[in-house]
């Protein structure tokens, strides 16, 4: 890999773009291609790529898939750099402790939402990105897209639904709110009399994360982890 | 939960390390500090294999490594022909699996194969 591919690789990864790097494995020549034109060309670096070449390679990366495909300018090794996943956690609480040190291993970059000020201390997330803002507020600046997952974790209506109300009008990927199966029935009846339709609430996993019988703060936050890789992954294997 | 605090300070700080996104980073301020450095990637996967398809390890000329295209049990060969690829400049194909004729010596424990691209970073 050339110095300048590099450069415009990681400037693209800095600005959070989806970029990918088609590779001719026989010759080592490769192409930076993104979902539009770089500064005004279709494609940078020394492997030229015809218009079905290009649109092959587009494809995977919209698809999120990196691997080796035939095109019309040779058999290529296609690597899909999207932006990274990210968790907004809306409730500074004791499980939110223990999700955001998981969440950050598996590669997610974690925000704490939490408008109260003795949850939402650096003491208590240390090295982590939190704001004390409203949920309505924080959710619209930070604006989910669809490699964002959004979990609720208040209990509390006035924070849990202010903010689940913008994630249901974003792309996120995950959705899960965190309360037993009543408090989940009534979250939803509230929603529902604020305008959502029945088809749109379905996204909640709720109460969230996989049936596991967890018990402790750590085994909820690891079946919220699990549930949304769960979803992750069977929406990028169904290509929604 | 006095001890939470700084559990979650490391385990950030270890995440940031092991993160994906971060290898083509360390690469670049390898090369920056005047490293000769090599970039490893994972084309295809058969069968079991414990790393995906675009996992990648960044050697320098002195064989530190970041990153990783398996559980381990290649990164060693992996690591010679990266050297070689940052004296030589040649990108090279690399297979292992259980057909591959040095497989006793660095072959995949779960039985798997899996194709690495090396290139040298210039």
């Amino acid at each position: 890999m050339k110095r300048d591919l590099l450069g415009a690789l990681l400037a693209a990864r800095a600005a959070k773009t989806p970029i990918a790097i088609a590779t001719r494995l026989d010759t080592g020549a490769q192409a930076l291609v993104g979902p539009t034109p770089i500064g005004g060309a279709q494609t940078r670096g020394d492997l030229a790529l015809d218009a079905d070449s290009l649109a092959a390679v587009r494809l995977a990366l919209a698809g999120d898939t990196s691997g080796t495909i035939e095109t019309p300018s040779g058999r290529m090794f296609v690597q899909v750099y999207n932006p990274p996943l990210r968790l907004i956690v809306v409730g500074a609480v004791h499980i939110a402790q223990a999700l955001v040190p998981m969440a950050a291993l598996a590669g997610y970059a974690v925000v704490v939402v939490d408008p109260r000020r003795a949850f939402a201390t650096d003491a208590r997330f240390p090295n982590t990105a939190v704001t004390t803002e409203w949920p309505d507020d924080a959710m619209t600046r930070l604006a989910p897209d669809r490699r964002t997952a959004v979990v609720t974790l208040t209990h509390d209506p006035k924070l849990d639904d202010p903010a689940l109300t913008v994630a249901l009008k974003s792309d996120a990927f995950y959705i899960a709110a965190l309360g037993s199966r009543k408090t989940h029935d009534a979250r939803l009846k509230r929603l529902k009399d604020a305008g959502f339709d029945a088809s749109v609430l379905a996204r909640i996993h709720g109460p969230a994360g996989l049936a596991i019988g967890a018990k402790s703060p750590a085994e909820i936050a690891l079946s919220v982890m699990a549930q949304a890789t769960q979803v992750l992954h069977a929406k990028a294997g169904t290509g929604g | 939960m006095a001890s939470d605090a700084p559990l979650n300070a490391q385990v950030n700080a270890q995440a940031n390390a092991l993160a994906h996104e971060n290898i083509l980073e360390a690469a670049s301020e390898w090369l920056k500090s005047g490293r000769r450095v090599a970039l490893a990637t994972v084309v295809s996967t058969w069968g079991s294999s414990p790393r995906p398809v675009g996992s990648q390890l960044a050697v320098d000329d002195k064989g530190a490594m970041i990153g990783s295209v398996s559980g381990g049990c290649i990164e060693g060969a992996v690591v010679q022909e990266a050297l070689a690829a940052i004296e030589d400049g040649k990108p090279r194909v690399l297979d292992f699996g259980v057909t591959h004729e040095q497989a006793w010596a660095v072959g995949l424990a779960c039985g798997g194969k899996v194709q690495v691209y090396v290139e040298r970073m210039e």
